[in-house]
Parts: structure tokens; C-alpha cells; sequence
């Protein structure tokens, strides 16, 4: 045991300050796993990644390697995807439609809620394995939030409603969009890495603090960029690249709100009407005009005039509602993270607001995109950086004290730029570090 | 193959291994006049991808965004190029695919790239797709796609050219 751990661990986050410890520990990253991971709800999907019976992904939660899949009762399950007899992976395949799975090791069969239903040669068995407890381990808890699948290793806690809270609203603000009335995933899967710790990208999300210098240079970019006479592939990146470089009293007049069990999310900074929905656009019209039908102009109107960037469910999940990019975050390593990022269609919405949607996905999560690899290489800086002995505390004092009370069980940063939503996130991180259990 | 062919295929090895050069020397506004007004620069995210709309890629540029992407290495604050990358690009298995309609040349050929920055060194691989359009004194890219083998994996950030 590291004689950090012989420590309180409160004793490690204190009111604007918190322990470099929590970041490259790698006991104390153990713990997180255990004790955080393995208690909140994380997200693992959509369900429209897997709409008719069969359909199956794998991915995995935290070191969990799992299988979301539809069974036959139309219901989504999360099963670990661990084979009972030998520990054999049992599908290794990302994504696909199976009747059954079959583990390559020995033929143990398994239907696709996880009981086991056929065992080669099993006559050498002293009981029929079949029937048992012999499974694929279905997770303890499972529940869907607006077509959204968490699961949670845990068998108690808050239910998902409770859990998520106020942040639901940020859910529905991303489907209420849809004239169709649901959205489904589509477009393809980032799967960006970073050397540092997990806890990096979260914190960086809802940080209005670092655009103009983490972005200098895609923002230069951008700005010496002349306008074309006509679109083309690149204009959506070329205007958000250039929307990271609003002035500093634009971020600092952002709403920035956080919530219990360590959430929270910022209001918009976009003031270019073609990122926002397409304003403008013909398309737009099209879609607003599907949208009425479906909702009326009164509730569409209010459906639009939400106005809300990034939303941060801790510990794994930040999305876009208004702009349907959803990450998921996977920690691999106290200093090593993975993030598998989304896009989303909106039913019913005209063909080419898809195409905004992927080009806004390719500048904001793109492995190659001018501006997510920025991110990328700063995370990377600051595990480097906290390697360093000499000071042993990370400071996040920025609108200590400021904090304002505000609706829906919200408190409000006192302006956007305060580091209230990573202080919120080291609140519940010690209360999940230090829960019985 | 004809020897008017043979001499063409020549003349186009030499033009790809030349852009390689450019990318490894960090020539990169030389390396943008080697493409068209309209040009389009594309590494899928998917095998086998049928477009850049439908589905994301790693990188997929329009003439504007490569000149923002080459300005941008330029600043001093391009933190991902800082330091920068240095490169080694390898182009292998040349072959003309076919001339298009358009009297475009469809080139294909092999592609390895091993980077080194800040400590670490990775390789790429992949396939190569140029849309060659000939001009007085030599070629032009109209368009180019990178399939790298490893395009679905989980990635550390690309902030170099293929």
C-alpha cells in the first residue's frame, strides 16, 4: 500500500485544492475503479445500436468487457462477456447479429440474455451445467434513460432517474429535437486516446477557461481563413474552429451549472447561426417545419430555444445535446484514457443536417482534427507535469466561493469560467471513494 | 503496358515520391500547391467508407480546411506540433488504376509513415488513392484518400499529413 493511501483519502481534495495523488496513483486508481466505477451508473450505449433481437455490440465498462444486446422479449440486456467455464471472452467481435454466442474455447452456448443453453460432451459433468449459475453474468442493474442504456455493477443505489437528476433535462433536450421523436446512432466511432488520466477529459469539457489558449492556433487558423463564395466540406469546422475564439467576457457570461453525484453542464457560446441547427438554412426551415407538425409551434419553440454545450454525467459520460455528440469515457490506465465518441441522426430531420452533424463530429471529436488534438497533447502535459514532486497540489480555486444557489437542485458557478464543475466532481469523487460498502 | 504508359507511371512515382518529401521536410505550403482549387484530402474512419457525408473520418478536408490545417502549423501555439512531428514517408506498389472519364489518372499505391514526437514513434500503413489531373508542367492532386489499416482503432491524435 502506497503511504498515500495510509492517508484519508478527504483528506486528499480540500476546498480549492486537490492532491496530484488523484491523478497518478496507480493504487488510488485501483480504488476508482472499485469504488467509483464499479457504483455509478455508466452509460454504454444507445439502444438503437442494437434494434432488433440479436443485435449485439461489445464494449466495456472501465476494465468490464461487456456485450449490450436485444433479446427475443425485445428487452436490452448488458451482459459480461466472460465465459463461466474457463474466463474465455466469449464474443470478440465489436459489433454484429447473433442468434446465440458461442464461445471459441469449448462450445459453451449462450442465449442472448446470458443463460447457458448447451455444453459439449456434457456427459462428463456430474450435474447438467445448463440451468445453473453457470452464465454470462447479466449486469446487476440496468435501465434505459430516453433510448440511452446505463448499467451499473452495483446491485444497490440511486435508481437512474435519481442519479442523473436535473441532467435528464439535458437528455431531452437532445431527443425533443428529433421531429421523428427518437434518434439513433449513426456515422461512425471515434475512438481517441490520451496519456493521462481519466478524470483529464472531464474536467476539460466544461472548462471555458482554455479555448483561447489550449485553441490559439486552430482558432489563427480559422479567423486567416477568407470566406469562399460557396460551402464546401470544411466550412462547419473552419466556423466552429472560429467560434473557440469568442471574447473572454462571452465565456465568462456563460451559465455553468452542476448537480449531485459530481454532473453538471454550461449553457451555449455559439453565436454563428450555421453551426447552431443550421439556422438560416434551407434545410432548416424544413426541419423546423417537421418538427411543428409533430409538436406544435408553441412547444417547438421551446424545444429550440434550449441552449445548452457540453453536459458531463460523472463518471463516464459528456455530450452535445444540441449539437448530438456523446462520449464515452473509458479509463484504461491511471494514465492512460480511451474515449469512443457518437453521433446521433434526428428522425424525421431533412438528410443533410446529418451531414453537419458527422462534419461537426469530425472538428470536435476527431482523432485528426485541428482542435481535439490540442486537447489531447495538454492532458498528456499535465500527467507529465504532475509527476513533479515539488508541489504536490493541483489548484482550483478559480470562482471558489461564488458558487450561487440555483434552480432544480443546481448550484450555478459565479461566472463561466469557474472551475465550480471540477470541484463539484472531486465532491462526489470522495464521496464515492470513501462509502461504506 | 505501352511505353507511353511506363514513362507515365514513372513520371507519377517520382510526383507522389516528391510529395512524400514534402511532408517529411515540413514544406507544407509547397506541399499545397501540389493540389487543385477544388481538392479534397480524406483519411476514412470506416474500411472500406463509401463517402465523407454520411460517416466521420479521421481527417476529410476541403481546399479551405487544408490551407487552415497548413497555416496552422505555422503557430507557434500548435501544441500537438509542439515539438513537431518528424516523419518518414514511404511510398510503394505505384499503379495507374485507371484514367477517368475526366482524363483524371486514378492512382494507387501503398503507404507507410513511421512518426516520431515527444519520445514516442508510431507507425502507419495504409493505402493510397490519388486523382491525378495533368497540367503543363506535370500534375496536380484534385483529390487523395489515405484508407489506413488501422483507421478504426483506438488512436492517439493524428496531427500529421499521410
Amino acid at each position: 500500500m502506497s503511504s498515500l493511501l495510509g492517508k484519508r483519502l478527504d483528506d486528499l481534495v480540500q476546498r480549492d485544492r486537490v492532491h496530484r495523488a488523484l491523478y497518478t496513483d496507480p493504487e488510488i486508481f485501483e480504488l476508482e475503479l472499485k469504488r467509483i466505477f464499479a457504483h455509478a451508473w455508466l452509460l454504454i450505449g444507445h439502444e438503437s445500436q442494437v434494434r432488433a433481437p440479436g443485435d449485439f455490440v461489445t464494449t466495456r465498462m472501465a476494465r468490464e468487457p461487456v456485450i449490450m444486446v436485444r433479446h427475443a422479449d425485445g428487452g436490452v440486456r448488458v451482459l459480461i462477456n466472460r465465459c463461466p467455464h474457463r474466463g474465455a471472452l466469449v464474443c470478440p467481435e465489436e459489433r454484429g447479429q447473433a442468434r446465440f454466442f458461442q464461445c471459441g474455447y469449448h462450445g459453451w452456448t449462450f442465449a442472448t440474455d446470458g443463460t447457458l443453453k448447451h455444453v459439449p460432451m456434457s456427459g462428463s459433468y456430474d450435474r447438467d451445467p445448463c440451468g445453473g449459475e453457470l452464465r454470462l453474468q447479466p449486469l446487476p442493474r440496468v435501465a434505459l434513460y430516453g433510448g440511452f442504456v446505463f448499467a451499473s455493477l452495483a446491485a444497490t443505489g440511486p435508481d437512474l432517474r435519481e442519479f442523473l437528476g436535473h441532467m435528464r433535462t439535458s437528455f431531452d433536450d437532445m431527443v425533443d429535437r428529433a421531429p421523428g421523436g427518437e434518434i439513433e446512432v449513426a456515422g461512425g466511432v471515434f475512438k481517441h486516446a490520451y496519456e493521462g488520466n481519466w478524470k483529464l477529459v472531464l474536467e476539460n469539457h466544461n472548462d471555458t477557461y482554455h479555448p483561447a489558449f489550449v485553441h490559439a492556433s486552430s482558432i489563427h487558423a480559422a479567423k486567416e481563413q477568407g470566406e469562399a463564395a460557396t460551402t464546401g466540406a470544411g466550412e462547419i469546422a473552419i466556423r466552429q474552429m472560429r467560434q473557440n475564439g469568442v471574447p473572454a467576457e462571452a465565456w465568462e457570461r456563460l451559465g455553468l451549472w452542476v448537480a449531485d453525484h459530481g454532473h453538471s453542464f454550461m449553457g451555449d457560446y455559439h453565436d454563428d447561426a450555421k453551426l447552431v441547427a443550421g439556422l438560416n438554412s434551407p434545410e432548416f426551415a424544413e426541419y423546423r417545419a417537421a418538427l411543428e407538425r409533430r409538436v406544435g409551434r408553441g412547444r417547438a419553440d421551446a424545444i429550440l430555444s434550449v441552449s445548452r454545450f457540453n453536459t458531463i454525467i460523472y463518471p463516464n459520460c459528456s455530450f452535445m445535446s444540441q449539437f448530438r455528440q456523446l462520449r464515452i469515457v473509458h479509463p484504461i490506465a491511471v494514465d492512460r484514457t480511451a474515449v469512443y465518441t457518437y453521433s446521433f441522426r434526428l428522425k424525421g430531420a431533412p438528410e443533410k443536417m446529418f451531414r453537419d452533424t458527422v462534419a461537426f463530429a469530425n472538428v470536435v471529436n476527431g482523432t485528426g482534427s485541428p482542435v481535439l488534438t490540442d486537447d489531447l497533447e495538454l492532458y498528456g502535459r499535465v500527467q507529465r507535469g504532475l509527476a513533479a514532486q515539488g508541489n504536490d497540489w493541483v489548484y482550483l480555486g478559480r470562482g471558489v466561493g461564488g458558487d450561487v444557489q440555483d434552480r432544480d437542485g443546481t448550484r450555478r458557478g459565479a461566472t463561466g469560467t469557474s472551475e465550480i464543475h471540477v470541484r463539484n466532481q472531486f465532491a462526489a469523487w470522495v464521496r464515492y471513494m470513501t462509502a461504506e460498502s | 503496358m505501352s511505353a507511353a504508359a511506363n514513362l507515365d507511371l514513372r513520371a507519377i512515382e517520382a510526383f507522389l515520391f516528391h510529395e512524400a518529401q514534402l511532408l517529411d521536410e515540413r514544406r507544407f505550403a509547397a506541399w499545397l500547391d501540389l493540389y487543385t482549387a477544388d481538392a479534397t484530402y480524406w483519411v476514412p474512419l470506416e474500411r472500406d467508407q463509401a463517402n465523407p457525408h454520411e460517416t466521420s473520418s479521421l481527417i476529410f478536408d476541403d481546399r479551405r480546411l487544408m490551407e487552415a490545417r497548413v497555416r496552422q502549423f505555422s503557430h507557434p501555439r500548435h501544441h500537438s506540433q509542439t515539438p513537431p512531428s518528424r516523419t518518414c514517408h514511404l511510398i510503394g506498389n505505384v499503379a495507374l488504376k485507371e484514367q477517368a472519364a475526366d482524363g483524371a489518372l486514378v492512382v494507387g499505391s501503398r503507404l507507410i509513415v513511421v512518426e516520431f514526437r515527444a519520445e514516442r514513434q508510431r507507425l502507419f500503413a495504409g493505402r493510397c488513392e490519388h486523382r491525378l489531373i495533368t497540367v503543363p508542367d506535370g500534375y496536380k492532386i484534385a483529390a487523395k484518400r489515405i484508407d489506413l489499416i488501422n483507421s478504426e482503432a483506438v488512436l492517439d491524435g493524428i496531427s500529421l499529413l499521410f
